[in-house]
């Protein structure tokens, strides 16, 4: 199952009310307004907990998400731009995030870079319809995705270190 | 956006052939006929007439068929109705070819690069100029292009001038099938599903008819044990594999069933499932949930019950019946339809869904009965979008 971090790190997230997608109109702004109070609140539990690991904003209709995840390895932080759209099928189906710069430097991606989730998140979002947001997803599945894969990227080589100008 | 772009393609094959006088092109057929000459690529299908099982082969050049997903399973089901004779084929995917599809039907090397749903068109014009291709190079999930999706298959999308007469969904992956499903559930279009599984040794595929079947929103998705066991199986390091055999036979499957249900001979599957390590082909009917999450759903089961006894189940003809069907003179007492070992056909009553042995739900979902409290619930009364993105944004 999941682990006791993740676990840890979701339960603190809150869990969002409304169950709506991107074609529901005003319905769908009530949801992005717990989507954005969801994500804040799991971005100040991650810098609570020293370990901040990535910022996220939409355009103006919250259907296209942008940003930066990062990982410490060996106390170098290595950075990567996140982006996905969110399915008009959301939030029965989770976003399918994506590293596009990473695309084709790990079995473990789709197409374009989407990650590869393991078997225990779709039921566990399945379960948790409309619960579960952006916040959640990203405790659950690009959290525990870079944790395993971007050591294994850094041993064999595929990525390295680029010294970047900001802090 | 990149749509229709129609045949453009036909016009090109046509100045090729005129450069390379070498290569004999196809020319364009008015229509079917049945003579049996080298030169006639419909004897043989029209032949399916003079035999009794179709009654109205040609009838095939009146259809439309949304195909979306042109990877392994897609690509093989649009060349196979291209072979048939289909009258049109609206094609959707948003992926390039590459060299790792090569362990896979239809595309060839020198097509790497180019986007599927354009290698895929230029393939099938060539091989038969008669039937009218639409490519649409996106992914239908997103906003703007689910409807532009729903416009392409509904309003002006078929050679008819209404929507298409059925969608294959060729998808590999939930999101995109959930989209179909509520795109064909709010146009009241029939379609099948079809999958492959990630281990490559399963497949399946699924009529739904909205508010007659269950629709893929229903119920968790259905998988085809594979009886292995998921402590021995190994995603290290992966995250799919792919046979050409498994998703041929898939294809094959799904463009047969859409020939029957199209042309209304024999029986139509609902669900036809396939495990490839004991060649085992589970078969079943799947009522809808009247608790569907999909409100059109809801809605299409409520259209179907105010309908008169008579119509329901009924289709495009009556092929759906639940009836068996025997060849009259069977000298050699084969049956030609139940092939599947009784004993592994009983209704596994555990699964309460009507589910037949060997096919399972992916997963379990508590019923949402059971009310839950949750301390730690978002709270956004007082607070503006704008507000809040600021904050994100300062952080
Ligand atoms: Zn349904």
């Amino acid at each position: 199952m999941v682990d006791e971090a993740t676990k840890k790190s979701l339960t603190c997230i809150p869990v969002l009310k409304t169950k709506a997608g991107p074609r529901d109109k005003d319905l769908w702004v009530q949801r992005l307004k717990e989507e954005y109070q969801a994500l804040i609140q799991y971005v100040q539990n991650n810098k609570g907990a020293d370990n901040d690991w990535f910022r996220l904003e939409s355009n103006k209709e919250g259907t296209r998400w942008f940003g930066k995840c990062w990982y410490i390895h060996n106390l170098l932080k290595y950075e990567f731009d996140i982006e996905f759209d969110i399915p008009v099928t959301y939030p029965a189906t989770a976003p399918e995030i994506a590293l596009p710069e990473l695309d084709g430097k790990t079995a473990k991606m789709y197409r374009g870079g989407k990650i590869c989730l393991t078997d225990h998140f779709k039921p566990l979002w399945a379960r948790n319809v409309p619960k579960f947001g952006i916040a959640h997803a990203m405790a659950l599945g690009l959290g525990p995705w870079l944790a395993v894969e971007i050591p294994d990227m850094i041993e064999k080589g595929v990525i390295s270190y680029k010294e970047k100008t900001e802090g | 956006m990149e749509s229709t772009k129609k045949l453009e393609l036909k016009q090109l094959l046509l100045e090729k052939q005129k450069q390379e006088p070498a290569h004999p092109v196809r020319e364009k057929i008015l229509q079917m006929s049945s003579e049996v000459v080298d030169s006639n690529p419909y004897s043989r299908l029209m032949a399916l007439k003079r035999m009794g099982i179709v009654d109205n082969y040609e009838k095939i050049r009146d259809f439309t068929v949304a195909v979306v997903g042109i990877g392994g399973v897609g690509s093989v089901t649009a060349e196979m109705l291209t072979r048939c004779g289909i009258g049109k084929l609206l094609l959707f995917d948003y992926d390039k070819v590459e060299l790792a599809n090569m362990n896979r039907l239809f595309f060839q090397p020198h097509q790497a690069g180019l986007s599927k749903v354009e290698a895929a068109a230029n393939t099938l014009t060539f091989i038969n100029p008669d039937v009218t291709v639409e490519t649409y190079n996106y992914n239908i999930t997103t906003v703007d292009n689910f409807q532009d999706f729903i416009n392409g298959i509904s309003s002006h999308g078929s050679l008819s001038g209404g929507p298409v007469d059925l969608v294959l969904s060729c998808v590999d992956n939930f999101e995109a099938r959930m989209a179909i499903n509520s795109a064909c559930n709010e146009l009241n279009l029939c379609w099948f599903e079809s999958g492959v599984s990630e281990n490559a040794v399963s497949g399946h595929i699924q009529f739904i008819m909205p508010g007659e079947t269950a629709c893929f929103a229903c119920a968790p998705p259905l998988v085809v044990a594979s009886n292995i066991d998921e402590k021995t199986l190994k995603k290290d390091g992966v995250c799919a594999a792919s046979l050409p055999t498994t998703m041929g036979i898939v294809a094959g499957f799904l463009v047969q069933n859409t020939l029957k249900y199209l042309l209304g001979f024999g029986q139509v599957s609902y669900y036809l499932g396939y495990n490839a390590l004991t060649d085992f082909f589970p078969t079943m009917h799947l009522r809808p949930n009247p608790a569907c999450d999909d409100s059109f759903c809801q809605q299409r089961q409520d259209e179907v019950k105010a309908r008169p006894p008579k119509e329901q189940e009924s289709g495009r003809d009556t092929s759906f019946d639940d009836k068996e069907v025997t060849h009259e003179d069977n000298e050699w007492g084969i049956c030609l339809v139940d092939e599947t070992d009784p004993s592994e056909l009983e209704v596994d009553k555990n699964l309460g869904q009507g589910l037949v042995a060997g096919v399972k739900a992916a997963y379990s979902i508590p019923s949402s009965a059971a009310p839950e409290v949750d301390t730690n619930q978002v709270d956004t009364s007082g607070v503006s979008l704008d507000d809040l993105m600021a904050q994100m944004k300062a952080m």
